[in-house]
């Protein structure tokens, strides 16, 4: 023990008299949900990273990269724990990789406090969006009521007058219902929240039954989707109910496990997969021959934080140890990605186009998602002007 | 609130406690004969879904899938307790507490290695993906029916083995008194061995009726073996009739604690405090439960021991 704190000392000493230059590397750390049944999303996001990584040469702004990945397991003291080893001992210039938002909360402040850039491929809470909001954080994702508000305004649109809500309850949970009210216009019929993580809801939808709504609006990410959906269908709620989803509840990590029971329904995101812009077509083409699977909305996302890290990391000319400089990039940069044109507003989320699109078969008879139309152009978060970052 | 309401609800918790009691029952019967805690027991429940859902991909068929998983996670236990369990019978409690937890360690990690990290899909077979209806305005899935038919048929059958053969003579004899039991002759070496084989079969039934409805995935016998251990506290251990009514008990009061605490708070509270409250209470019932059952009878409701 001792002759390994007194090493610890050594290396520690040499390290910091390394001086400062341009880096001749780049070292991101990844930290994701890669098992069990919420992870399946973290994967599809590893994967898709690690593809534009593929077709960037193995490298992000020119530098070679150096990607270290760890599994949080759904857990937010491991996720904290392997941000702290990120940024003490790796000495990561980027952290990114986090999908649930309770883990973000718990471990994101470690990389703030050191002032190391994360850019997030996916959890977007609210918490940071406003007040909180850190000028280390950039998203190249969304905020995490971005699909909902996307999904209410697409109620209220259809004229939809009654609605169950129900979501896990968790920060992303919260965000979730708040986000489908700021646009829902219509009458709430119950808000519900079950444990995170929970797959049977044999409870849940009988109570569901008995409340009689119109239709039913639930945010549930990964395996609890794939349950949610087959119980729905099993209990015959499908029959006199209409399901809303977002996004993340009918995409490709849902659909091939619930079948046809899928198609004709109709989520929001700001990406699918037939998104007619050159980097999307290549995306696609290539994950598909890559990994032998359809991508997600998360492989997408994951696709466009490496894109994001490679433009910031080119416009400061590979100097990545100025971690304001860095910042100030990646809030500025005009960065390719698979889900059209956005730009980073002041508190670090993403204006964008948010779409809707419906569950049906393509030319090949496989089931996905098509685009059917746009629900909000160039959209920003609604906390952004509580965020004090210029 | 509805009579079908109630009505399915009160399926829902049957449903949810006769898995329960499966679980339950091969754990009191190991704890209350060989007094011996397994912790392992949840992981013989994850190898079984495991099992049926490799088998169930490789013959295509579920009913074909369902009687091998059972026998090869049967063997399974039954070699495990031969090797390993069988040595530490006479040690104390924390000594087999350490090793079975080691167990559960051993066990999630050789999952991991050989399926995956990824949870494995275990689909309904298709003609039960459907509902049925059981009452004009209810119609229950019936998956869920064909689960609550196999849980009472093998409550109905253990029941009858228990007090109608001559092996369930000798498991009774065992628990009420295993030193007696021995010294009237019976092998108990090869009794604990037939309970073992059972108990890891009920297990590998539980998990083959569960996965399709929740999820086959790495560390899915450590949440549902607490909720056993709970089941035979509150039952008393050792006790087939204790493990059923106290299965069906924690069933009932977790569903019905889930259905209607979140409606009951939602009514006088705003909904992000009803949001909390609701199911964090919900998921306390049932300890609050064991804890009122240990309060007035600490032998559990049905004791096996005089």
């Amino acid at each position: 023990m001792k002759t390994g704190s007194k090493l610890a000392g050594i290396a520690l000493a040499l390290m910091l008299t390394t001086p400062g230059q341009a880096a001749d590397k780049v070292k991101v750390g990844l930290v994701s949900t890669l098992s069990g049944p919420a992870g399946a999303l973290g994967v599809d996001m590893r994967d898709g990273f690690n593809l534009a990584l593929k077709h960037m040469g193995g490298k992000l702004g020119g530098l070679a990269t150096e990607i270290i990945a760890s599994d949080d397991q759904f857990n937010p003291d491991t996720g904290k724990q392997i941000v702290d080893r990120f940024v003490k001992r790796d000495r990561v210039d980027f952290v990114t990789g986090i999908i649930y938002s309770n883990i973000l909360l718990a471990a994101a402040p470690t990389a703030f406090e050191s002032k190391t850039p994360y850019v997030s491929a996916n959890a977007g809470p609210s918490q940071y969006a406003g007040k909180g909001c850190s000028p280390y954080f950039v998203s190249a994702a969304w905020q995490n009521d971005a699909f909902h508000e996307a999904a209410g305004q697409h109620a209220t649109s259809r004229g939809i007058k009654d609605v169950y809500l129900m979501a896990p309850n968790y920060p992303a949970g919260q965000d979730a219902l708040t986000g489908f009210k700021r646009f829902y216009k219509g009458k709430i019929n119950t808000e519900a929240y079950v444990k995170l993580g929970q797959l049977d809801f044999a409870a849940e939808l009988a109570q569901m039954r008995a409340a009689k709504p119109e239709a039913v609006y639930v945010f549930f990410p990964g395996g609890m989707g794939i349950n949610f959906i087959k119980q729905f269908v099993a209990a015959g709620l499908s029959k006199d109910i209409m399901l809303l989803l977002p996004g993340f509840s009918a995409d490709q990590d849902i659909i091939p496990a619930v079948g046809e029971p899928m198609l004709g329904l109709m989520s929001t995101a700001h990406w699918a997969l037939d998104l007619d812009n050159a980097e999307n077509k290549r995306f696609v083409a290539d994950f598909e021959t890559d990994y032998k699977r359809i991508p997600s909305v998360y492989a997408a996302q994951g696709y466009d934080t490496a894109l994001l890290i490679d433009a910031a990391v080119r416009a400061v000319k590979g100097k990545v140890e100025d971690r304001d400089a860095v910042m100030k990039a990646l809030k500025s940069v005009k960065a390719k990605s698979v889900h059209g044109p956005y730009r980073i507003n002041n508190n670090g989320y993403p204006v964008q186009n948010y779409y809707l699109r419906v569950v049906g078969k393509d030319a090949k008879g496989r089931i996905v998602n098509k685009t059917i139309g746009t629900i909000f152009t160039n959209q920003a978060d609604a906390y952004a002007k509580e965020c004090a970052l210029k | 609130m509805s009579g079908i309401l109630l009505l399915e609800q009160s399926l829902n918790g049957l449903q949810f406690g006769l898995m329960l009691f499966l679980l339950a029952a091969g754990l009191t019967l190991v704890f209350g004969i060989m007094d011996m805690i397994n912790l392992a027991h949840g992981s013989l429940y994850m190898l079984g879904a495991y099992l049926m859902a490799t088998l169930a991909q490789a013959t295509g068929s579920f009913l074909v899938a369902l009687p091998l998983a059972i026998v090869a996670t049967g063997i399974l236990g039954v070699l495990l307790e031969m090797s390993l369990l069988r040595k530490l019978y006479q040690r104390d409690h924390l000594a087999q507490v350490l090793a079975t937890f080691a167990l559960i360690l051993i066990a999630n990690e050789v999952v991991r290695m050989i399926w995956g990290a990824q949870p494995m899909m275990l689909a309904t077979p298709a003609v039960l993906s459907g509902p049925v209806d059981l009452l004009p305005g209810l119609s229950y899935p019936s998956y869920r029916l064909l689960v609550i038919g196999v849980g009472l048929a093998v409550a109905a059958l253990l029941y009858w083995l228990v007090t109608r053969t001559r092996t369930g003579m000798l498991v009774r004899a065992g628990a009420s008194n295993r030193e007696m039991a021995t010294a009237m002759g019976v092998n108990i070496k090869r009794l604990f061995t037939i309970v073992f084989g059972i108990g890891a079969m009920l297990c590998a039934l539980a998990g083959a009726l569960l996965g399709p409805l929740l999820a086959v995935q790495v560390g899915m016998g450590e949440e549902i073996l607490i909720l056993a251990f709970v089941v035979i506290v509150i039952g008393g251990i050792g006790s087939i009739r204790g493990a059923l009514v106290g299965a069906l008990l924690v069933g009932m009061v977790d569903t019905i604690g889930r259905a209607f605490l979140p409606a009951l708070f939602r009514e006088f509270l705003p909904p992000q405090y009803a949001a909390g409250l609701g199911p964090g209470l919900a998921s306390i019932l049932i300890y609050l439960l064991m804890a009122l059952v240990l309060f007035w009878k600490p032998q559990g409701l049905f004791p096996a021991r005089g």
